[in-house]
């Protein structure tokens, strides 16, 4: 009796925001799949059939070729960059260093910042002037006689988004670091002590003991920052504005929306994007919700 | 235990009770206050009010806002300005804020926008904005007007928007010291530019200033007006100039060149920071709107000494313009108030409170010289004799979406330098949302 009306407690108490989610975010969901699905471009909704006709245009687009290659750029830099300073920075607190919380907070600071305020003031470090202007990193480096680190940052041709990359590296790192540390404390002592008396090595114990129980964790690291990285707008329009060779799908998607009023093309790049998180969100949902069970 | 089932039962109907109390009791308050005095002062006093909607949020397009407002205020004393500006640069996020509020039926009754195809483009083909024909008409306002600027703002025979400034996108700033130490003329034509150029390159100057893409866009433009030609300008968008004829492949090839000659860090650069670079005599020359004026007045600079100016090459006598205007929105809530404010807008008054402060001249010829700076007195002396041409990256000739489709164009072509890759795809951006068939 008394389990049946707990559960109608909460069944009540929930339903508000299973109500908002459902027309907020599914509802919105399949709105956006109809539009994208339409041929409205303008101001005013037309939801004339156009079939799979924004999709297919996108995939011949140069536009978007371009978009998608930015995109795996960042990915791949921005993840495992954090992923691989994060990690050293946690092995390097974990040996149980003096001022270790003083260390761990100076780390875990950037990520308390916006992503617009990192992108301002990796903007200035990252100022690509030559010459009599040169100013921030490039003017570090020249003046440390370190010239073959000077370089153009974010505006190189192809490879400028790694740039931007590094900002991002700055700022979730720490976060990685938190996460691993949290991890390497979850370790039990006598794991590596166990392996010390077996005759291992520090790099093998870390090789076949640490690294294969952080597993769990390097994937949830994996999934958050790759998730992140396939929705970056802010970090790039305060680093670059809104430069082609900077795109991404979701500049193209707010560009496209907003300032040419293609919709239906916006809303297919919406649904694109919902598609590259999903197949990275949800096989990380199962794989937890059967981990909890 | 029921009865903590039953307890917690109560103390959420008691919340939300109290929730709603207040959320209620606030609303019928205002009502209630309102409603007394509009009882007394007759139905009119509803009317009584203007929203206007604007991305006038800062420096002297804010000040020369609230110069108009208080010409309008001293003008109809009984209504209420609501001043609805959105911040942001060149209205980007405004414009998205309007269309929503558009989408949901709720229009702002005036709403500021580039004169010409980017509001008849977007909001005229829509249904959203008035047809003011007969404003026009009863101010005398075509009169006062350049006559080759009212084809440019209207659409099918009929004016929509009523413009307030005119801002020039053809002027070439440069640094006189800079061009006379290198014996550089101020060059009239392409080819003039061309050498010039060349003479500054080898001097190791860096001959063009440039900024960020949109700036490109305006490059573009002004290339564009200036190796075509005014007729075959106007012509690539009214369809009468083939995107894919030899002529435009020639200007793009231009383009190409002229690219050649700008600074290497121009994606990092702001239209200020470009502006700056010309006075600091890091560069020769800057292609600008004349905003750029305004920035140098800011900086305290003196004019013909520490900057120079004149038509960009190939465009002497000829003013391609950009306008902010007003509208009237179809289903305005406060029709005779925003045509009030849109009668302010045109007038002399209005117009010379407005743009001596925002740095801009007058859409009326008849405005007094005397109040503006040096710069604005020689664009007003062409404004009144040229020939006008209409501007792309500021909203004139092109609607929004074919705009952005060229926008894309472009920076494909400034990644990848591909001229023949470049003309097809502006073949194909007038093709879809032009007016090429």
């Amino acid at each position: 009796m008394n389990k049946n009306k707990d559960r109608y407690l909460s069944i009540i108490l929930i339903s508000p925001s299973i109500l908002a989610v459902l027309i907020f975010v599914y509802g919105f969901i399949g709105w956006s799949i109809r539009v994208s699905l339409s041929d409205w471009k303008g101001l005013n909704p037309n939801y004339t059939w156009a079939g799979s006709k924004n999709y297919l245009a996108l995939f011949s687009d140069p536009r978007f070729h371009v978009d998608i290659r930015n995109t795996l750029i960042f990915t791949g830099v921005f993840v495992i960059g954090s992923i691989v300073l994060g990690f050293i920075l946690a092995v390097m607190l974990d040996q149980g260093l003096k001022g270790e919380g003083i260390f761990r907070s100076i780390f875990l600071f950037p990520m308390a910042i916006s992503y617009i305020v990192t992108g301002v003031v990796w903007r200035w470090l990252m100022n690509p002037a030559e010459g009599s202007r040169m100013s921030g990193l490039n003017l570090l480096f020249d003046s440390l006689n370190l010239d073959f680190l000077v370089n153009r940052w974010h505006t190189t041709p192809i490879w400028g988004m790694a740039a931007i990359a590094i900002a991002a590296i700055w700022q979730m790192s720490g976060y990685t670091m938190a996460l691993y540390l949290a991890g390497l404390r979850a370790i039990p002592h006598e794991l590596r002590e166990a392996a010390r008396i077996d005759g291992a090595s520090e790099f093998q114990i870390y090789r076949r003991i640490i690294l294969p129980l952080l597993t769990p964790i390097s994937l949830s690291a994996l999934i958050i920052l790759g998730h992140m990285s396939l929705k970056v707008f802010d970090l790039i329009i305060a680093i670059a504005g809104k430069q082609l060779p900077l795109d991404v799908p979701a500049i193209y998607m707010w560009q496209t929306t907003f300032d040419g009023l293609f919709y239906s093309r916006g809303a297919a790049i919406g649904i694109l994007l919902l598609i590259s998180v999903a197949v990275l969100i949800i096989p990380y949902i199962r794989y937890t919700l059967k981990a909890e069970d | 235990m029921s009865k903590k089932f039953w307890s917690s039962l109560i103390a959420i109907l008691l919340l939300s009770a109290v929730v709603l109390t207040a959320c209620g009791g606030a609303a019928p308050e205002s009502p209630a206050e309102e409603a007394a005095p509009a009882e007394e002062e007759s139905m009119e006093m509803e009317d009584a009010q203007v929203e206007v909607f604007s991305w006038w949020t800062g420096g002297g397009e804010a000040a020369g806002l609230d110069a108009m407002i208080e010409v309008f205020g001293a003008e109809y004393t009984d209504v209420e300005f609501v001043n609805a500006a959105v911040a942001g640069g060149a209205g980007t996020n405004a414009r998205a804020v309007l269309a929503s509020r558009l989408q949901a039926g709720d229009p702002p009754d005036s709403w500021q926008g580039h004169a010409g195809q980017e509001l008849i483009g977007t909001y005229v083909v829509g249904g959203q904005i008035e047809a003011l024909n007969d404003l026009y008409d009863a101010e005398g306002w075509v009169d006062v007007m350049p006559e080759t600027l009212i084809p440019l703002i209207s659409h099918e025979g009929n004016i929509y928007s009523v413009p307030v400034n005119i801002h020039r996108a053809n002027v070439m700033w440069y640094n006189p010291t800079v061009l006379s130490d290198n014996g550089v003329e101020v060059p009239a034509t392409m080819d003039e530019w061309f050498a010039a150029m060349d003479t500054l390159q080898a001097a190791g100057v860096t001959p063009l200033a440039l900024g960020e893409q949109w700036t490109q866009l305006h490059l573009l433009e002004t290339v564009l007006l200036g190796s075509l030609g005014s007729d075959a300008y106007d012509g690539l968008w009214d369809g009468s100039t083939d995107w894919a004829s030899a002529e435009v492949t020639a200007a793009l090839d231009d383009f190409a060149k002229v690219l050649t000659y700008t600074n290497s860090d121009a994606a990092s650069l702001s239209w200020q920071d470009a502006s700056q670079l010309v006075v600091n005599g890091d560069a020769a020359f800057n292609v600008m709107g004349d905003w750029a004026a305004g920035y140098y007045i800011e900086l305290e600079l003196t004019a013909m000494e520490d900057y120079g100016w004149a038509p960009t090459p190939g465009s002497v006598g000829v003013f391609q313009f950009l306008s902010d205007s007003f509208t009237l929105a179809v289903g305005a809530p406060h029709p005779e108030g925003a045509e009030a404010w849109l009668k302010v807008a045109g007038s002399k008054a209005g117009q010379e409170a407005f743009n001596p402060v925002k740095g801009s001249i007058c859409a009326r010829t008849d405005c007094d010289p005397s109040l503006f700076g040096e710069y604005l007195q020689s664009a007003m002396e062409d404004w009144g004799s040229n020939t006008v041409s209409g501007s792309l990256t500021h909203g004139v000739v092109a609607n929004d979406s074919w705009k952005s489709e060229i926008d894309t164009a472009l920076g494909l072509f400034v990644a990848g330098q591909d001229v023949a890759g470049f003309q097809d795809a502006l073949v194909a951006a007038c093709a879809s949302s032009g007016p090429c068939k």
